[in-house]
């Protein structure tokens, strides 16, 4: 052995298990940074004093009690649609299909609301609604996971296309149902009557989507962690020959799940037309759906987490336009904002998964 | 009588940027790298380029030349920074590709609206938008003769970035299929480990085929704008463009030189509706929105069904790679 291989300078491994409080504080450094990151950007683009910009993040969210009610609001739905998502990640099945699945329930919705409105009473008009939104949903996430349980169809690319037909099926019914003739758009439905709104607790229309919302985090969180399917889920996302092999039948669990997938979509987008916005656009998901991935991943596929990282990104989001309509920016700004804060915790993943070793620490060790 | 002569180039020059988007974003799928990124990436190759343009032109716009070669730089180099910065995140730190990708659409469309919006602000014109028509002018000039044949019409009609995008195609393809390079970099999106044994440097490969194939996605947005809509940017102005690019790649299942006639399908289909005649039943022409989706997915399955190896995506498809892992 006269001629030494180079060393390289930097060699990567694989962490043990770090304590969870360890990776939660690299995270927590992580956001940290980000934050004075984008509060850099924000001041070289504005000139506006720094202490001044996050002083507008935190009144974006903060503000007033309306805002509040809307920030518990827009959380409530993005958790929704993000624990939606949750068990069919677990099983490393990427359900990129949100938005159409929420789409589909919320215009099995509308049909309810303008076609039986007024027809049956309200209390079976709100039953058949939630129905046939959890139907339509579960409908719409079905096709792809069929296709993916049956001839292993990419379901990434499946998911992804089936928003766009539902968006297209939407501004299809938009057209048929509008008010009035050639306005391009339903308007607020059954205004007069409120045939199919679903009832309000409390000081606000929003409490009840909230209080739905805080029910389902609990029962998927005891889903995933203490029930057979949740077990089931977990053994075949780590390792579908594992899973076979133990007799669990891989493509009922695929199908399963995904149904389970598009049916809490579904309800997610009965919440949005029935209790809040009493009306149908093709933009009503507000592409929650995509947010929702990053809200699940980065939450680990913990519903307890991601209750603390959906707060985060709808913080950001309404910070951020919060600033533009403060210092006259675009109402993009926002988009940049939550970018920016993305980039930064995805790559602290990194660095909770792996360790990195110096050349003359890996010697010192020898 | 449908009129092929007029909806032809119209579905060409619609396909054009997903010819662009979507030959990028092969290069990238075949090195393993599922980029969701590509529609944010395209918003910052046109705004970088309108953001080139809108200053030279502030600045007289004396030479042709440099008000072409400016845009086409500042759209390369903003869509290359995307690019590094997916790669950065996905091959070097191994970061979750969809989530990366989705991120950086979040991002890219956010930057586009957000400089877009200022530069309508400092151009001061009443509409929301930017008009660049003297480079604009320079980019849709067609490049065959003005006469009125319908030769010329169908094949000779468009600004050169039609034909950089056919060409970029061809290009691809051949490098794909024909060269070592692209054997190499097949072998990085099928099986990593194998090509690490065999020496093929797959940090390298990946950073490459991603970064060059965001360059190009970028250009597609740059066309769009310069040529498409005549130098006119407004907010969202560029649509869902960037996933039906997606969507063209597993329709030409993985094939840029299927990708020029696809293209060209896809952006006849995204058009069909103002040409089919629909009476005053202004609905229906929604539902041949859905056209090229439906499409897609008709193909994704069949792919799928009929198993043929060659058909398949790259085996790594959305997967870190980290050699240490088995």
């Amino acid at each position: 052995m006269n001629k030494r291989t180079r060393e390289p300078l930097i060699h990567i491994t694989k962490r043990g298990e770090l304590r969870w409080y360890q990776a939660w504080a690299i995270r927590g450094g992580a956001i940290l940074l980000a934050l004075i990151f984008a509060g850099v950007i924000t001041t070289l683009l504005t000139g506006e004093n720094p202490v001044r910009v996050y002083a507008a993040i935190w009144k974006g969210s903060f503000g007033s009690t309306r805002k509040l009610w809307v920030l518990g609001q827009n959380i409530a739905i993005l958790l929704c649609v993000a624990l939606a998502v949750t068990p069919a990640f677990r099983m490393r099945c990427w359900n990129l299909g949100g938005d159409g699945q929420m789409l589909a329930g919320g215009l099995a919705t509308a049909a309810c609301m303008i076609l039986l409105g007024d027809k049956i009473p309200n209390a079976l008009l709100i039953c058949l609604m939630i129905v046939t939104s959890i139907i339509a949903g579960a409908i719409w996430a079905f096709i792809p996971a069929f296709f993916k349980a049956r001839f292993n169809t990419n379901e990434t690319l499946f998911t992804l296309m089936m928003n766009y037909i539902a968006i297209q099926l939407v501004a299809y019914f938009i057209v048929v149902w509008e008010v009035p003739k050639g306005a391009g758009q339903i308007g607020i439905i059954n205004q007069s009557t409120n045939a199919g709104w679903l009832p309000q607790i409390g000081p606000s229309k929003y409490l009840l989507n909230m209080i739905v919302v805080a029910l389902l985090t609990v029962a998927m969180y005891l889903y995933l962690n203490y029930s057979k399917h949740g077990y089931e889920i977990a053994v075949v996302g780590e390792s579908e020959r594992t899973a076979r092999y133990v007799g669990i039948k891989v493509d009922r669990v695929i199908i399963r799940t995904m149904l389970l997938s598009g049916a809490i979509c579904g309800l997610a987008g009965m919440l949005l037309v029935g209790g809040t916005d009493h009306t149908l656009t093709t933009t009503i998901t507000g592409s929650r759906g995509f947010t929702a991935v990053m809200v699940s991943w980065l939450g680990k596929f913990n519903p307890v987490w991601m209750i603390f990282t959906s707060f985060l990104l709808v913080f950001l989001g309404k910070g951020g336009s919060e600033i533009a309509t403060n210092f006259g920016l675009s109402s993009s700004f926002g988009d940049i904002l939550t970018g920016i804060i993305l980039f930064f915790i995805i790559g602290s993943e990194f660095f909770i998964t792996y360790r990195i070793n110096f050349r003359k620490a890996a010697e010192k060790e020898d | 009588m449908f009129d092929f002569i007029s909806f032809i180039p119209r579905a060409i020059m619609q396909g054009t940027p997903l010819l662009f988007g979507s030959t990028g974003e092969t290069l990238t799928e075949k090195s393993g790298n599922l980029n969701l990124g590509i529609p944010g990436i395209m918003y910052v190759g046109a705004i970088s380029g309108v953001v080139g343009a809108f200053y030279y032109e502030q600045a007289g716009a004396p030479s042709p030349f440099l008000a072409v070669l400016i845009p086409m730089l500042c759209s390369i180099v903003g869509s290359l920074l995307m690019g590094l910065l997916y790669c950065f995140l996905t091959v070097t730190l191994r970061a979750n590709q969809n989530v990366t990708g989705l991120a950086l659409t979040t991002f890219g469309v956010g930057v586009g609206n957000f400089f877009g919006g200022s530069l309508i602000k400092l151009s001061g014109l009443p509409v929301p938008a930017i008009v660049l028509a003297k480079t604009s002018s320079y980019f849709s000039a067609s490049v065959g003769s003005s006469s009125d044949n319908w030769f010329s019409k169908l094949f000779l009609s468009y600004g050169f970035l039609a034909y950089l995008a056919v060409i970029i195609a061809l290009v691809a393809s051949f490098i794909l299929k024909r060269t070592r390079t692209g054997l190499h970099l097949r072998a990085v999106g099928e099986s990593p480990n194998t090509a690490d044994a065999a020496g093929v440097n797959v940090a390298r490969y990946k950073y490459v085929a991603t970064c060059t194939g965001s360059m190009i996605a970028g250009l597609g947005g740059l066309y769009y704008i310069m040529d498409y809509t005549k130098g006119v940017w407004s907010s969202d102005a560029f649509g869902d463009r960037g996933w039906l690019a997606i969507a063209l790649v597993i329709f030409t299942v993985w094939r840029p030189n299927v990708g020029v006639l696809a293209s060209f399908l896809f952006g006849g289909l995204y058009i069909l509706h103002m040409y089919i005649p629909s009476g005053m039943n202004l609905a229906v022409k929604e539902l041949y929105k859905m056209l090229p989706y439906v499409v897609t997915t008709i193909v994704l399955v069949i792919t799928s069904m009929r198993n043929k190896r060659e058909n398949q995506p790259p085996a790594s498809l959305g997967l870190p790679y980290f050699r240490e892992e088995r």
